[in-house]
């Protein structure tokens, strides 16, 4: 094919215009959408890149723990269903030789020796919940808190079975009827989600700490591990603390001054 | 070319192709096509003359009332709303639960995000309001599951549990 120069000319012009065309659809196609603008999150919303708790278990007495379990299944619309096997619980008591087996020993401090510790989701760092979720329904967020979409979870249990804290619970039926104290501005769960602590993402949200660390009297710490003049880790410099199974790698976030 | 047309014809008369076919236990068959279309055709029948009433959500609620006739808009345009709530309300869940945006720039003035607190707050009435089309359109949205459709009346324990 024969080509004169003034026809190259022609079409490299030609080719040249389109391709402005092309490239300003796709500025305009890239550029931040309506949706973007629409939706932001509130000036008043706690912030961290990640989110911890200490449980200082010296502070920490049996009266104050069943308040912060109290506050939290009141505001959360967690059921007390009375049958253990069905049970739903997002923060609870465990003996010690439970939570942390291996660490049991024969002349271990009495105050801990048989009595209940707190715990809760560990919003591990490396999460197996997550890592087994076959539709992402719990993720972890940018800050650290393992969350939980309820809308996406088709109830596999899989989580369950990751977990070994047994920080995650199923609803086998209706929650609805087993409320006793009800929050009517937080949704209940329904038959086949399984559901658990999400550090009160709804508060955090909201300018507010977690509802048991607002209870707990100081025996709960929470904040940003990220940050060195954060209250936990002022907490964690001066106490010597443990977490729940670290060797099995999950890294949890929640630390144990006992 | 007429010829042909004969040779085809003839043709198909030898193989009986005119011949007309008999309906084996024609009776029961005929009782049993009457049957079958009787009811197939009851519901139109039936429902005949009786038109489903045409929804009128109601915004007559105590909120709504309060409001100065000026602000008694919804987020967005009521036409929008009618036509998107249910994908606005797509977005709002992804927004806060996978993103944590919980404020949405409505096009007079900023709401927070939530069904229960926000939506429920002035369409208290849900009745006569999500019920009314829904049940016209013979749609069972399953936020209900989670989310209560009527606070207040669920909190002090007024409503009767489903189970």
């Amino acid at each position: 094919m024969d080509i004169n120069r003034r026809e190259f000319l022609k079409i490299t012009g030609a080719s040249t215009i389109v391709g402005l065309l092309g490239g300003w659809k796709a500025v305009e196609l890239l550029a931040p959408g309506e949706l973007e603008a629409k939706y932001l999150p509130k000036t008043e919303a706690l912030t961290a890149k990640r989110w911890a708790m200490v449980v200082d278990n010296k502070k920490m007495d049996e009266k104050t723990a069943k308040k912060c379990i109290e506050i939290c299944h009141r505001i959360h619309n967690v059921p007390d269903i009375g049958d253990p096997k069905r049970e739903i619980k997002w923060i609870w008591l465990e003996p010690f030789e439970n939570a942390f087996p291996g660490q049991r020993q024969e002349h271990t401090a009495e105050r801990l020796n048989g009595k209940p510790l707190i715990v809760l989701c560990n919003h591990c760092d490396n999460p197996p919940c997550v890592r087994v979720c076959p539709t992402k329904a719990t993720w972890k967020r940018e800050d650290g808190i393992v969350m939980m979409d309820q809308h996406r979870c088709i109830g596999c249990r899989f989580c369950m079975a990751a977990c070994p804290f047994g920080s995650r619970s199923f609803n086998w039926g209706d929650p609805r009827p087993f409320i006793k104290k009800k929050n009517p501005e937080y949704p209940t769960r329904e038959k086949g989600v399984v559901e658990k602590c999400d550090f009160c993402a709804e508060r955090l949200a909201k300018g507010l700490i977690p509802a048991c660390v607002e209870v707990s009297n100081g025996a709960l710490v929470f904040g940003d591990l990220a940050d060195p003049k954060s209250d936990v880790r002022k907490t964690l410099r001066t106490h010597y603390s443990i977490r729940r199974k670290p060797h099995l790698g999950t890294n949890p976030q929640v630390y144990y001054i006992v | 070319m007429p010829d042909k047309k004969k040779e085809v014809i003839d043709c198909l008369r030898d193989t009986g192709f005119f011949k007309p076919k008999k309906i084996y236990d024609a009776g029961k068959v005929i009782i049993g096509i009457i049957i079958l279309l009787a009811i197939v055709l009851f519901p139109f029948f039936y429902n005949m003359g009786k038109a489903a009433k045409v929804p009128e959500p109601k915004i007559d609620t105590p909120v709504i009332q309060k409001l100065p006739e000026k602000e008694r808009v919804c987020i967005e345009p009521k036409e929008y709303m009618r036509e998107n709530h249910m994908r606005l309300l797509d977005d709002w869940r992804d927004q806060v639960v996978r993103f944590g945006n919980r404020d949405y720039k409505g096009y007079t003035k900023k709401y927070t995000i939530s069904l229960q607190n926000t939506c429920l707050e002035c369409h208290s009435n849900y009745d006569n309001f999500c019920d009314e089309c829904h049940k016209y359109t013979g749609i069972k949205p399953y936020c209900w599951n989670c989310h209560i459709d009527k606070p207040k009346e669920w909190a002090e324990g007024k409503l009767k549990e489903e189970n």
